[in-house]
């Protein structure tokens, strides 16, 4: 006799029982601490800050130890974090050109005022897997220098002085939109596609900026500048009449410049486009900051062909935390739908077998 | 670090208020998709956070919430989200369709007739009946606003073109109150003369996609169809092997490796309160209360 399948509630409790044991490894094995995590693994707590859109380290290296590793777990769970989150308000703009920058590079100029710097990259390291740091390396102290006094203006200012490119849109008191709160719709404004990039998915990004270098929607970019350090935080207290610093968060900006062969109206001219991450995120905000200029086809008069350029293609599909729901939610019983498709085509298959036997010597002939 | 406190029904006072504006404008205009600032919830899209987001907006400490997946209170899915509002709302659960006064669904309508009071939330992954037919939501919202639904009706001739029926078992799409072509979330075809005149309130709740739609009580809702080629239900043509049943959907159940099969009630509640009342089918031996749970 068949006995309906009951005691889910049980399952569920033992395999998250279960999760939570497989979670903590080999028991003789030291725990592994927020502040490793925070410390040591700092690029992957930067890509859960970044796409999870919430800027607390501690927290995204709870994720990630809650998470096993899984990079996309970890961001979902700060994201839904986020979501209860009061709102109190939106900071002033961060000024880039002020970071404390710990690397800064310019593809365009050999030399610019402020300096090129390295900092810390792998950019030039050998890609040999190095068996000292296996166990308890302990690397040399790095070399260090005098901060620098001079400033270090951005290259696109340098550029935009002369004209050479466009200026960057400027919208003072402009209401920010934040598509976490007001629902989506298209076409969407330039803020809206950059807050979107920003939470996106740093592998979707890879790959349609990628896309944009091998000729679908090709926009002749160069890596005007890449910076990363810290920046001050800033928000305007209605009840003291200045804005007030709240701190210093550290972001990579990349700025490409792009080519615009301009128009009738309009002197041929560079074109922007933009990345922004929380942490240090290169790869991230290089392939924003050409899929941001892929989705400005449209305002700059480009025929738009290619899916990067396709802003309804990009941004309903960037987000990892939308796409591993619904590509998981597969997993789900769909036995009643299933069924119903079953008998279709069970009807199908009967209706496609009599026609074959009604129709069978003649097919024959026919051969 | 601290640990976080939540809301009833676990979203704040005014993430409630926005979705029922949302679920208000939905009412107004039936079967329109009202787009709505859908939250990341604690549990992935594609899981039920749209339809556990219009719970949340419209649950009450005195509510009773049934929650259901393929029509069973004891799916994984169901039980983990009538878990999450037992905790964050403390409200009172039940596997009752009639005692219910909220039933959050997902892929089936309840066998038992729904009753004036109840609202029916569905869990929905797409709600846009035309998104297989035009990807981009701009042209969709357009053909809404025109009510130009001739390429729907043009896929539902090839199919009988091609293969004498129409090929849709499942999200078979609806016209509610002669205006609007609606996605009645993936329920079996079966399920759509349910949802005609029904008086509860029917609620449908996207959260991936941020949209909301609803079905007021005793509105009319019609399945596509043509003159000569009338909508059709499809059930698997046997009586349910537990409680007998001859108008229920049933789940088809592989006994063995031979080929075996049999087929039962998806509605469990439905099963159980036949095999209470007596009936038996032809598996059933034992009385529903004699049979293990484990």
């Amino acid at each position: 006799m068949y006995v309906a399948v009951k005691g889910g509630e049980r399952a569920i409790e033992n395999a998250h029982r279960l999760l939570a044991h497989e979670r903590r490894g080999d028991r003789d094995v030291p725990e592994v601490s927020l502040d490793q995590i925070s410390g040591q693994l700092g690029l992957a707590v930067d890509r859960v800050m970044s796409e999870g859109s919430l800027y607390d380290r501690e927290l995204a290296a709870l994720a990630i130890k809650q998470a096993r590793g899984d990079l996309i777990e970890a961001i979902f769970l700060v994201r839904a974090f986020r979501a209860t989150l009061p709102r109190l308000g939106a900071t002033e703009p961060i000024d880039t050109g002020a970071m404390r920058v710990r690397r800064r590079v310019s593809s365009t100029f050999k030399d610019i005022p402020g300096g090129q710097i390295l900092g810390p990259t792998f950019d030039y390291t050998h890609r040999l897997l190095d068996p000292q740091l296996a166990n308890g390396f302990v690397p040399d102290e790095p070399a260090t220098a005098d901060t620098p006094s001079a400033p270090t203006p951005r290259v696109t200012d340098i550029l935009g002085r002369d004209g050479l490119i466009e200026p960057s849109p400027q919208q003072e008191g402009a209401p920010v939109g934040d598509l976490t709160r007001e629902p989506l719709s298209f076409p969407a404004d330039r803020d809206l596609r950059l807050q979107n990039l920003a939470r996106a998915d740093e592998g979707f990004l890879l790959a349609m900026g990628y896309s944009t270098q091998r000729g679908y929607g090709r926009n002749h970019p160069f890596a005007g500048e890449i910076r990363f350090g810290e920046v001050e935080v800033e928000f305007f207290a209605e009840d003291v009449g200045f804005a007030v610093p709240l701190g210093a968060i550290a972001v990579t900006e990349c700025q490409m410049v792009n080519q615009f062969k301009g128009s009738v109206t309009e002197a041929p001219c560079f074109t922007r486009g933009y990345g922004l991450a929380f942490g240090q995120s290169e790869r991230k905000t290089m392939s924003m900051a050409l899929v941001d200029r892929a989705l400005r086809a449209r305002e700059l008069g480009e025929e738009a062909l290619a899916p990067a350029q396709d802003e309804e293609f990009v941004m309903s599909h960037s987000d990892n935390v939308q796409a591993t729901g619904f590509v998981e939610h597969l997993k789900l019983p769909h036995y009643v739908d299933f069924q119903s498709e079953l008998g279709l085509l069970r009807k199908l298959r009967t209706e496609f077998a009599e026609r074959a036997n009604d129709a069978g010597p003649l097919q024959e002939a026919a051969e | 670090m601290t640990t976080p406190a939540y809301n009833f029904a676990y979203l704040d006072e005014q993430t409630k208020r926005m979705i029922r504006r949302a679920i208000l404008k939905a009412i107004a205009i039936p079967g329109y998709q009202v787009p709505f600032a859908s939250r990341e919830m604690p549990m992935p899209y594609g899981w039920g956070t749209g339809g556990v987001q219009v719970t949340a907006a419209i649950l009450g400490p005195n509510d009773r919430l049934k929650v259901i997946d393929q029509g069973s209170d004891d799916t994984t899915n169901a039980i983990s989200i009538r878990k999450f509002f037992a905790k964050t709302a403390g409200v009172a659960t039940t596997a009752s369709t009639t005692d219910a006064t909220v039933i959050q669904t997902r892929h089936r309508i309840p066998e038992a007739p729904l009753h004036a009071g109840q609202v029916l939330v569905y869990q929905v992954p797409i709600p846009e009946p035309l998104r297989f037919l035009e990807p981009r939501e701009t042209e969709t919202r357009r053909m809404h606003a025109l009510a130009e639904y001739g390429l729907m009706h043009v896929k539902l001739y090839e199919d009988i073109a091609r293969f004498g029926h129409i090929a849709t078992s499942y999200a078979y799409p609806v016209k509610v109150n002669a205006r609007y072509v609606m996605d009645p979330s993936p329920t079996p075809k079966f399920d759509n003369p349910k949802m005609d005149n029904c008086p509860a309130l029917q609620l449908f709740g996207a959260g991936r996609e941020k949209r909301i739609y609803a079905i007021p009580p005793h509105t009319k809702v019609v399945s596509l169809d043509f003159e000569d080629h009338p909508f059709t239900r499809y059930r698997f043509d046997a009586p349910c092997a537990l409680c007998g049943a001859e108008d229920a959907y049933l789940d088809e159940i592989v006994t063995d490796d031979a080929g075996s099969r049999m087929f039962v009630c998806s509605d469990t509640d439905y099963c159980e309160g036949r095999q209470a009342a007596g009936h038996r089918g032809r598996e059933s031996a034992a009385p529903h209360k004699d049979r293990a749970h484990g």
